[in-house]
């Protein structure tokens, strides 16, 4: 038995990029704090740029607690989504074009979300990935790492518990 | 607010950036506890479908707020750090709707300043997030 060809490397791409593109678009607040994302097939890495505006302590200077908590925060609901997104996607749930057209499924509510600073967030970009430990059909917890110039130092991290909201019908 | 206290309070929101890039305004500080107000604004939404401020903002908000109480408590001599902070969501703030949050400093340590937040929306009787910390504070001898 032989078994399907594989889509060219392409048609695949094209429709990742397209999905995470349409997904983090979407979030203004994302746009605002200057964070984009980056793929290696499902993995995704944050990059918050250092602006001015996210300083909390200029004689530092530091970044601002809140910056880095809602950088943890939209890591987390955009990898949290991005892990349902992927399944659609590639079991062909979703196709591109109802990507293109932004069918994306809605977004999980954060319940609660706890950050942990473990040293202060220099004035340099800032980087985190997202682990989702469990998603169930109503909840999912998920961890997230953040780091500036060695991965192995950590800045922040931080637990979220997301409500996942049902399917569009 | 007197007067004094009112141009204190303006010149720690002008010291801090982000507080100043999301227009975030002291409404009343003293004695470890602050409140702080932020305009509704679309720029701030974290869920384009239904234009609900991100929760990322409101952290922010609170994270500012309970820095504010820690440094205005009469037993805390200069600047604090966040060392941890949790924040639960309630339910989410009516989009158009300013976005006030009030924290105090409920215990204070040798080198801990323990606080709590509740920010609302124009609801007063529901908050839309509360949220607990512990802040590095120096105590004064």
């Amino acid at each position: 038995m032989s078994r399907p060809r594989p889509e060219p490397v392409q048609v695949v791409k094209q429709r990742r990029d397209a999905a995470l593109s349409a997904l983090v678009s979407s979030i203004p607040y994302s746009q605002f704090l200057g964070i984009h994302f980056d793929r290696r097939g499902d993995e995704l890495t944050a990059t918050m740029s250092f602006d001015e505006k996210i300083i909390g302590n200029p004689l530092l200077p530091a970044l601002h607690g809140g910056a880095t908590a809602a950088f943890l925060e939209i890591t987390a609901v955009i990898g949290l989504s991005w892990s349902r997104l992927w399944e659609d996607m590639e079991t062909g749930v979703l196709s591109l074009d109802e990507i293109e057209a932004g069918h994306m499924p809605r977004l999980p509510k954060t319940i609660d979300f706890t950050i942990d600073y473990l040293r202060s967030g220099l004035p340099r970009d800032s980087y985190a990935r997202a682990r989702v430990n469990r998603s169930g059909r109503r909840y999912a917890s998920v961890h997230v790492e953040a780091w500036q110039d060695n991965r192995a130092k950590l800045f922040a991290q931080g637990t979220g518990h997301f409500l996942i909201p049902e399917r569009k019908p | 607010m007197t007067t004094d206290k009112a141009k204190l309070a303006k010149q720690f929101i002008e010291a801090i950036p982000h507080a100043k890039a999301l227009g975030m305004d002291m409404t009343e500080i003293g004695d470890g506890i602050a409140q702080l107000e932020m305009d509704y604004d679309e720029r701030f939404i974290g869920d384009p479908e239904t234009g609900v401020i991100s929760g990322g903002a409101v952290s922010a908000l609170m994270d500012t707020c309970c820095g504010a109480a820690v440094m205005s408590h009469p037993q805390v001599k200069g600047a604090t750090a966040t060392i941890d902070l949790r924040i639960d969501y309630m339910r989410a703030a009516v989009p158009g709707q300013r976005i006030r949050a009030r924290a105090e400093v409920y215990h204070l340590t040798r080198t801990v300043a323990f606080v709590r937040a509740k920010s609302y929306d124009d609801d007063s009787e529901n908050p839309v997030a509360t949220a607990t910390g512990a802040f590095t504070a120096e105590r004064k001898s």
